[in-house]
């Protein structure tokens, strides 16, 4: 059984409660960092911990909080990204839903260890019952003086508001959801001026995935060292995974980083192996965005290591035979799934969801969405799928924000590891409508990597 | 006072040195030098705040970061609003992956495009066209039906044609810096965005008119010119007027001894240099009103000092570079036939 630090007490009725929350250890944190620790010092226990945002990109935590730019005289922002919307991830409603407090008392220790006395939480409009939630949380949180001013007799001054979003995935990119709290059109802004230095109004901000604000909590809890044990390498501490797919057993479920993919999929802990007796085809490891994975690759990296649920691990190989560990939302597919069908899928939601800024990205994922949508209808030429490589070779790394990077890596992954099964889609018109390609030589084993 | 010493940064665009001040982007930098080596813009506009940025095209490779951090950057950068550093070094025509990426974002331009230009009053004058003249191939490989969108009267002296927009963002600056109100904007997001003034409603001020000279295709259209000539049979004049809300200082287009349409004066970038009111621009179109100057310099490759295309024309460089002949394969293929 894994250490549990965010979900340890998932199961107590009235978690969601002030009352509960707080006879279960709950505001500890608080009390530690504001009375006994300076600013710094919880910054100092962040960056120990080795903590890597949680919201898709990994970045270190106390890095990013100590590159935040202090000049006197200028309010400083703490922004919580809750505008969760990559397909396949939902820890972070997960997490909303069920233990607001963890989120409430992680921007406290956030927003102290930053200096900011304003601090937002940002929550995608579909999640109205979440920002009721988060709402009452925070009312309960200030009732008890944990919020307000001069919060438990230290000086201490906090407000959190919650902010409902539109219900745009763009809006989940730092600068665009900043522009969309402004309450401007969600545009992401062309970088640099980072947010470290010019943010929210124009003033130095930090913006954090809402599950790495609550991860501070057990960190300033513990301490930085404790939690970094926990993990390999640069990969420490717990992780909340969004399992779906064909599975058992789906949900979310919190992880020691380091667990074996094999053990995730197959153990009765986590996912409890493939639904109805089938195979596994393939898997997207960290939310649609990231690199798809074909079977033979999934349980084992190319060079025939065990794969683990690390940053590391999971993108050993890069993108030629590795993956990412992204937001964590992990998909896994049988036998009976067309990979074709799903890409077609994904693109179709990068295309929606695009802001329409620049070129390459407001362009390219339309046509890609077009193209993928003839070749899985039939239509499609083996033309069609060298012109799919290159439009997503044109649209990745040319755009302003890595919305068009997410919409080319999963189609060129997909044509990467499973161009047969295009293929067999032009060559198969007929056919392809009415059966699944199956497993193929997917799973077969790979020839040993020479060095 | 040392402080006070503005010390220039040296950068380096394809070879060619320059010293510019620092906070210059690269692309100023490069237009310092001009020619060949000045990276096209779509949507950046120096005299607006906050443009650029958006349409790619200005994609240039830092080869060396600065003096103190030679790193080359990771990815392509936009040149319109990556400032530079001492010591910079950037390629622009003397990188393939450079022509490669300017060549997919035409592409990507084009392919919502109506390509409607023999009946376009942007013909001739149309950055799109220039830039699918010298990076695009004769042929598209968009084979599906094209987005298209009702035309909009905006007022009764602007046509938008949302066909042919690229969203560059110009006329939205344009309302949003030179008027009090918020009078343009985007709708929709992606591929379906698209320019409004949300209920259609005319924009009166008197100086919207300027948004017809910032956009860079045919999109916003002077309806007082609208199929009146195509601009390289007419001769433009600088003229001036003394105009109580503008400069009065304009081009004219003259179709014999008839003023077909006024403009702002533009530079060799395509940006006016005054931004003229709506008097001048629509409703001053007599000889009489005006002070003739000169006629306006007009290059001679150009379409309207040609009345044609020249057969493109290739930057020295790439005659020397096998790897740039390589990524300019159908253009030099193009001249060799067109010669």
């Amino acid at each position: 059984m894994g250490r549990k630090l965010l979900l340890e007490h998932i199961n107590e009725p009235g978690i969601n409660t002030f009352a509960v929350y707080r006879q279960k250890g709950g505001y500890r944190a608080v009390e530690k960092a504001l009375k006994t620790m300076s600013p710094d010092d919880v910054v100092e226990e962040v960056k120990k911990s080795g903590l890597r945002g949680r919201g898709g990109a990994g970045f270190p935590t106390g890095m990013k909080w100590s590159f935040l730019a202090k000049p006197e005289g200028v309010p400083r922002y703490l922004v919580c990204n809750g505008d969760e919307s990559e397909p396949g991830t939902f820890k972070d409603r997960y997490l909303m839903t069920h233990i607001p407090h963890a989120l409430v008392e992680g921007m406290i220790v956030s927003s102290y260890a930053l200096g900011a006395n304003t601090s937002y939480i940002y929550v995608r409009g579909e999640m109205m019952p979440q920002i009721r939630i988060l709402e009452n949380a925070i009312a309960e949180a200030k009732a008890a003086g944990f919020l307000g001013n001069n919060i438990l007799g230290t000086g201490y001054n906090l407000e959190i508001y919650v902010q409902p979003g539109g219900g745009a995935y763009i809006c989940g990119e730092e600068t665009a959801l900043l522009e969309s709290l402004e309450g401007k059109r969600g545009n992401p802004r062309i970088k640099p001026p980072f947010p470290a230095i010019a943010g929210l109004y124009g003033c130095p901000t930090v913006v954090n995935n809402v599950e790495s604000i609550a991860a501070t909590v057990p960190i300033i809890n513990d301490g930085g060292e404790e939690y970094a044990k926990i993990g390999i390498e640069r990969s420490t501490g717990t992780k909340l995974i969004s399992a779906s797919g064909n599975i058992n057993k789906p949900g979310v479920y919190e992880i020691e980083l380091g667990v074996p993919v094999e053990e995730f999929i197959y153990s009765d802990e986590y996912c409890g192996g493939i639904a109805n007796g089938k195979k596994l085809k393939a898997l997207v490891a960290g939310g649609s965005s990231v690199p798809i994975l074909p079977a033979n690759l999934i349980t084992k990296t190319a060079t025939g290591n065990p794969r683990l649920m690390t940053y590391e691990s999971l993108a050993d190989g890069g993108f030629q035979t590795g993956s990412m560990m992204g937001s964590g939302g992990f998909i896994v597919f049988d036998e009976d799934q067309c990979i074709v069908r799903n890409t077609w899928n994904f693109a179709r939601f990068y295309h929606h969801e695009s802001c329409g800024q620049c070129s390459p990205c407001r362009e390219g994922t339309g046509w890609m969405e077009k193209v993928l949508h003839k070749i899985e209808l039939g239509h499609g030429s083996m033309e069609d799928i060298d012109l799919l490589w290159d439009i997503q070779r044109k649209i990745e790394g040319n755009t302003i924000c890595p919305l068009g990077d997410a919409a080319a890596w999963p189609v060129a992954a997909a044509i990467r590891h499973f161009r047969d099964e295009f293929e067999w889609h032009v060559l198969n018109p007929q056919e392809s409508q009415t059966r699944n390609y199956g497993l193929a030589h997917y799973a077969d084993p790979l020839e040993p990597v020479v060095q | 006072m040392m402080a006070d010493e503005v010390v220039n940064f040296k950068v380096t665009i394809d070879g060619i040195p320059v010293e510019v001040a620092p906070g210059t982007t690269i692309l100023n930098a490069a237009r310092q030098i001009g020619g060949d080596i000045v990276p096209p813009a779509m949507c950046y506009y120096s005299k607006l705040e906050g443009s650029g940025g958006k349409c790619r095209t200005c994609l240039v490779r830092v080869s060396k970061g600065s003096e103190k951090d030679p790193r080359p950057m990771p990815k392509l950068v936009a040149s319109c609003r990556t400032t530079v550093m001492d010591g910079m070094e950037v390629q622009n025509i003397t990188s393939p992956e450079v022509v490669e990426a300017r060549k997919g974002v035409v592409e990507i331009l084009l392919i919502n495009h109506p390509l409607d230009c023999p009946i376009c009053d942007q013909a001739g004058e149309c950055k799109l066209q220039d830039l699918g003249y010298e990076h695009g191939s004769e042929s598209t490989r968009y084979e599906f039906e094209r987005r298209t969108f009702e035309r909009i009267d905006l007022g009764d002296k602007i046509q938008l044609h949302m066909n042919r927009c690229i969203l560059c963002y110009r006329c939205v600056y344009v309302a949003n810096q030179l008027t009090e109100e918020r009078e343009h904007g985007i709708l929709y997001r992606g591929d379906h965005s698209e320019i409004s003034t949300h209920i259609e409603k005319a924009l009166d001020h008197d100086f919207i008119g300027n948004v017809i000279d910032v956009c860079p295709v045919g999109a916003l259209t002077d309806k007082t010119f609208r199929f009146k000539n195509r601009v390289w049979f007419t001769k433009p004049i600088d003229a001036h007027r003394d105009c109580p809300t503008c400069s009065g200082k304009v081009t004219l287009w003259y179709k014999g001894e008839e003023v077909l349409r006024v403009t702002g004066r533009k530079d060799d970038f395509g940006e006016v240099e005054d931004f003229i009111c709506n008097t001048c621009r629509f409703d001053t179109k007599k000889t009489s009103d005006w002070v003739l100057e000169h006629p306006t310099d007009v290059e001679k490759e150009s379409v309207i000092g040609a009345n044609h295309y020249e057969s493109f024309n290739l930057p020295p460089v790439i005659k020397e570079n096998e790897k740039l002949q390589l990524a300019n394969a159908e253009q030099l293929q193009r001249a060799e036939r067109l010669k």
